[in-house]
């Protein structure tokens, strides 16, 4: 799971962390017990959807500003380690 | 008269009889946190320079034009560090986003910008990515209570709740997603307001659960509320979530009386686990609320047991993949490689640039969202959240607001919980559901613990029914003695 969420964990941490989570998914479980049929999920609280707006540009952020954080900048990109080997 | 006692709309009217200005309250502002701060630690990256920063940009109030309305006149606000401020660090406490600049302003910070608020450089502390109850997870430390300087503030917005009490802000801004402006303005003794989910706009807030989160102001009054609720909230197109519903002048509720407002109160908040002297407390407070024209029923909200589980599958979930952007890439902390490689960086990144809690949530959530365990959690939580939601809709049907205790202890020590994250997470009971079914709600002091802790009663409404929230936390707060009390630091 660490892998997945791209976390790197030290063995200890992993140790403490697995214990932790087997606990807090233990007290999860009690929603097993709810009877759940033709009950609709809510991911979402209110009922709107498809919040779009037109297809026109606009003002938005300048490459400079936008990379002012970069850890590392390249010209115009963020520099980062080889993605293809 | 040390004006950093005062309210917001005591400093405004005093403004206008031309009886001070911004840079007097400036002034008194930075001799409070020069005298307090070392002790409570509400604040983070604070410098000298945010005192010129306030004193310059309090000079150069655009003077008053059409389409701006000054309502907060030079008035100073602090801002929860996981707000949006251009030019002025915004790092959610965290060491992963060390050093960023957001290169915009938050909606809301535009808004009090033309509102005429000044905006303190520094921001308040809080548990890092709004994670946590008690300011503990904060990559600075935690913020010590005015009250009990060896107990929590309260999280995750505790630093903005201390700052409030200590005097060391006028008013404040905090953010809600499961509790974190109510839980430390009840631990704080001052009055803390999480909107109507869509109520105020996110955009720039930094997201923790996007469909659980909210902004809302941290003050020493009701009417400092109204004020902020009526400057802060509206329709953004910039937030898709943020909905056209007209804002009402809030500071018209103030003052009505509550003659037949009909109260629920719930049974399965009081039960095992509230504390007795909060429990006493809160029912006196309900007395009071009989005692000026209400009535109130017991009722049930049957679900409630379900809503801790289902918060941290749903607020888990949402928080990993709002957090996938922070891997060195853009912003923030970027590991050392000893590889160059970019999953290791991501990893190595992540591993040492995020605290604790942090990590646990994010790798909780993802376990929820992940194959094979989706439907048994994540859907069956998403499906449970809609079964809480209807017992509140079902509820307000008959009833005008629903009253409850906002915490089932006062503050704790520092230390006591942290290190059992399930306890730390129980703490959350009482808030929680405001946030799955959308609702708003709001914290007011109703009294003290012997230990001279304060508590705070908590007030749930339909959804966009702030001004009943205020209606009813105004008629409460003007007949209590409450609010005019503060710590002795």
């Amino acid at each position: 799971m660490a892998h997945l969420a791209r976390i790197d964990l030290k063995p200890k941490e992993l140790e403490k962390l697995s214990q932790q989570l087997q606990e807090i998914l233990g007290f999860i479980d009690k929603l097993k017990e709810v009877d759940i049929k033709d009950t609709a999920p809510t991911s979402h609280i209110l009922p709107i959807n498809n919040v779009l707006r037109d297809d026109l540009p606009g003002e938005s952020l300048s490459s400079d500003k936008a990379l002012e954080n970069a850890p590392e900048r390249q010209g115009n990109f963020f520099g980062v380690p080889k993605v293809i080997e | 008269m040390e004006l950093y006692k005062l309210t917001a709309h005591e400093l405004i009217e005093r403004i206008d009889k031309k009886e001070t200005n911004s840079e007097e309250i400036i002034g008194f502002l930075e001799k409070r946190i020069k005298d307090v701060e070392f002790k409570v630690k509400a604040y983070v990256r604070l410098s000298n320079s945010c005192f010129s920063n306030l004193t310059h940009n309090s000079q150069n109030l655009t003077p008053n034009t059409q389409h701006l309305r000054p309502i907060l006149k030079g008035i100073p606000i602090s801002i929860k560090d996981n707000i949006c401020t251009e030019g002025y660090n915004t790092e959610c406490c965290s060491k992963i986003l060390e050093g960023f600049k957001p290169p915009y302003d938050a909606t809301v910070i535009r808004k009090l910008k033309q509102a005429g608020a000044l905006i303190f450089a520094a921001k308040t502390n809080m548990d890092e990515f709004a994670f946590g109850s008690s300011t503990e997870n904060s990559c600075y430390g935690p913020t010590h209570n005015p009250w009990d300087l060896d107990a929590v503030v309260g999280g995750s917005s505790g630093g903005s709740a201390a700052a409030v009490v200590s005097d060391e802000a006028i008013v404040a801004l905090g953010s809600d997603t499961g509790g974190s402006i109510r839980q430390p303005a009840s631990f704080c003794g001052v009055v803390g307001l999480k909107p109507t989910y869509g109520r105020v706009s996110r955009y720039g807030l930094i997201a923790f659960a996007s469909s659980l989160d909210q902004i809302g102001p941290i003050t020493k009054d009701v009417r400092d509320s109204a004020i902020l609720m009526n400057v802060i909230s509206g329709y953004d197109s910039f937030d898709s979530t943020s909905v056209n519903v007209d804002v009402p002048d809030y500071a018209k509720s103030l003052g009505m009386d509550i003659k037949g407002l009909k109260i629920s109160v719930p049974k399965e908040y009081f039960i095992e686990g509230l504390d007795k002297e909060v429990k006493t407390i809160v029912e006196e407070a309900i007395n009071k609320l009989k005692d000026l024209g209400a009535n109130y029923k017991s009722v049930s909200l049957p679900h409630t047991q379900y809503a801790i589980p289902v918060y941290y599958i749903v607020a888990t979930a949402e928080a990993s993949s709002n957090l996938a952007r922070f891997d060195g890439v853009q912003y923030g902390f970027r590991a050392r490689c000893a590889k160059s490689n970019l999953i290791d960086m991501y990893k190595k990144t992540r591993g040492e640039g995020f605290g604790q809690e942090a990590k646990r949530r994010i790798i909780l959530g993802a376990f929820a969202l992940s194959h094979g365990y989706y439907d048994a959690y994540y859907l069956r939580a998403l499906k449970v959240r809609t079964l809480i939601k209807q017992d509140f809709d079902k509820v307000f049907r008959e009833f005008d607001c629903v009253v409850t205790p906002t915490s089932p202890t006062a503050a704790f020590k520092i230390g006591e919980k942290i290190k059992d994250p399930l306890k730390m997470y129980l703490s959350d009971i009482y808030t929680i559901s405001a946030n799955l079914a959308g609702i708003p709600a709001i914290s007011i002091p109703c009294g003290f613990t012997k230990k001279g802790l304060p508590v705070g009663l908590q007030i749930l409404a339909k959804p966009f029914n702030e001004e009943l929230l205020f209606k009813v936390a105004y008629a409460y707060e003007q007949n209590t003695p409450w609010h005019s009390m503060k710590p002795k630091i």
